[in-house]
């Protein structure tokens, strides 16, 4: 390795990039740190409450939840799509699993430890999957457009959510609801079980991104789909699984949230798909497609989540907040628009 | 004996015929200049010989073997590879990402298939060394030069040890000093024994590099000659049809 790069630099028609343009600084999450840095101390500061461990416990969580929709919303932002949604997604599955749960609750299946909330946890996520399965058919075959695609899907499954439950709230019932609400509620070694997830989900995805032939084809079709497809990449089949995976991401927070609240309402998650995509974006994904990843996705979600809970504590009037997150989003992609804007 | 070789190649589409009977060769090492004015029939007798297109008749020999390629796949696993004009890179992948792209090295961890960084990067180097270009592996194809950009898609068709190459217009778009870093690839591809076909209507990079030049007009070959035999004046007296035939 040393020696290529060595080679390399006695080239004569090329420049080696400057040091705030390699290797960690080369990304987005340096930046997005660094500013999470000082908006951490500077809450702090103002209101020191915020460094307890009770409101700690309370960020995390929450970001959990749009940190987990995230990872699957980078994946389908990197081929250069966007599901919008995802919070539809994840109401429909919430609401799904409590009925599956209700349903199941006087059959003999209840008899058996554990099968009625295994039972309502794969119908609640295959049902995600099927949602994603769809948007990517949608997509891939008939070339629709992801925007229009998934704004129609975040319809259809939050109206199916209402049919179903005609707008009550599902509440989760049956002989596993102890084992479930601890599950989604407790905590290990002290940390909030859903950061347990998102950690291990958050490693996993970044992972596969980094390492596997699948992640890398996301990229380049992102980068040039017609070269992928040339190259001899299935970017049909690819397309599909990412649109699926977000679904997936989408179900899994939907019944994790559910087991957090002790109840799915219909309204669950509802105009989370922005925070979602505005975490992603913050990340430094690219929503012209080829360039995001896991530890982006989860430090804008963490970011946001700071910013929100940080207008609370500090007192700030809370219709503020928005206003602040949509800045930050801006900025973020201001800093992106710099960062890698083609050198002359 | 020809390493492509190719008689009485037509192509109809219904009453329309694109491609009159045509007859193509290429030797081993030899770089050819295909020469014509757009809608002589040049990127469809390339498209046949790059699987596209199955020609509606004629008979086509790759390295001794009578073939039909009936599409990209069946003429890559031949032996022969394109460069298109717009190159068909991921600007957000590194070089090697790209050299690599579909075949991608791997290597285990345990139960586990990951991408091998490290030899894909040091493979896609040394094959930037035997193209005797500059370009870093590791860079991202976004920041390369043209001419970078152009050996990183040869790079490609080097990995592949194809025996024939397609190049379709690689020098019309970029600037003279990245001309001259496309024509010297091409020479160094010839020095290893590839074929060449270079598709070009620029009668000065042409007659620099090829041995042989081919000219189509409206379908029908024109001339097919040695490059020592004709001059830019005459080539371009075929390709308008000032000259009938030479």
């Amino acid at each position: 390795m040393s020696q290529s790069t060595q080679a390399a630099s006695e080239f004569t028609n090329v420049v080696r990039p400057p040091w705030w343009r390699r290797g960690a600084l080369a990304g987005q999450s340096a930046y997005v740190l660094a500013a999470l840095v000082v908006l951490v101390a500077g809450i702090w500061i103002i209101a020191p409450v915020f460094m307890t461990l009770r409101n700690l416990g309370n960020i995390a969580t929450n970001f959990s939840f749009v940190g987990l929709m995230s990872l699957g919303e980078t994946l389908v932002i990197i081929t250069g799509g966007i599901d919008l949604s995802v919070g539809s997604v994840c109401a429909m599955s919430a609401v799904a699993m409590m009925m599956v749960l209700r349903l199941l609750v006087h059959t003999p299946l209840a008899e058996v430890p554990l099968l009625t909330l295994a039972l309502a946890v794969l119908v609640a996520v295959a049902l995600a999957v099927v949602a994603g399965w769809v948007n990517g058919l949608l997509v891939a075959d008939l070339r629709l457009s992801p925007f229009v695609t998934t704004l129609g899907m975040l319809s259809v499954c939050r109206g199916l959510t209402f049919v179903l439950t005609q707008g009550r709230p599902q509440y989760p019932t049956g002989p596993d609801v102890a084992v479930f609400i601890h599950l989604t509620k407790g905590t290990v070694l002290g940390v909030p079980v859903q950061v347990v997830y998102l950690v291990l989900m958050a490693l996993l995805v970044g992972l596969v991104l980094r390492h596997r032939v699948w992640g890398r084809h996301l990229y380049a079709i992102g980068g040039n789909a017609h070269a992928a497809g040339l190259a001899g990449i299935h970017v049909r089949k690819i397309t599909i699984s990412v649109y699926v995976l977000s679904a997936f991401f989408a179900g899994l927070t939907g019944v994790l949230m559910a087991g957090w609240l002790g109840a799915a309402p219909a309204n669950l998650a509802m105009g989370y798909e922005l925070h979602v995509i505005a975490a992603t974006v913050i990340g430094g994904a690219n929503l012209l497609g080829g360039v995001g990843g896991a530890v982006g996705a989860v430090l804008g979600s963490v970011l946001i989540e700071v910013v929100r809970n940080g207008f609370v504590l500090i007192g700030a009037n809370a219709y503020w907040e928005q206003v602040f997150v949509g800045l930050i989003i801006i900025a973020a992609v201001l800093v992106d628009q710099v960062r890698t804007r083609r050198m002359t | 004996m020809p390493l492509l070789d190719m008689q009485g190649i037509g192509m109809d589409y219904g009453a329309i015929r694109a491609l009159g009977r045509v007859d193509f060769s290429v030797e081993p090492g030899q770089i050819v200049g295909m020469m014509g004015d757009n809608g002589a029939g040049k990127s469809t007798l390339v498209k046949i010989i790059a699987g596209n297109f199955l020609p509606t008749h004629g008979q086509v020999h790759f390295d001794g073997h009578p073939v039909r390629f009936s599409n990209p796949e069946d003429a890559r696993n031949a032996g022969i590879e394109v460069v298109y004009q717009d190159l068909a890179l991921a600007d957000n992948l590194s070089g090697a990402a790209n050299v690599f792209l579909g075949r991608e090295m791997r290597r285990r961890i345990g139960p586990f298939q990951v991408l091998d960084h490290v030899g894909m990067s040091r493979r896609a180097t040394e094959l930037f060394r035997e193209l005797r270009s500059e370009t870093r592996a590791d860079d991202l194809v976004r920041s390369m030069s043209g001419g970078q950009r152009q050996a990183v898609a040869i790079a490609r068709t080097r990995l592949a040890a194809a025996k024939l190459v397609l190049l379709d217009e690689p020098t019309a778009a970029i600037s003279v000093r990245q001309v001259a870093e496309v024509l010297d690839l091409m020479r160094t591809m010839r020095d290893h024994g590839t074929a060449v076909v270079f598709v070009s209507h620029l009668m000065l990079h042409v007659f620099s590099v090829c041995d042989r030049i081919t000219v189509l007009r409206r379908g029908e070959k024109v001339a097919d000659k040695r490059i020592g035999a004709t001059t830019p004046e005459e080539v371009t007296a075929l390709i308008t049809g000032a000259l009938e035939t030479a």
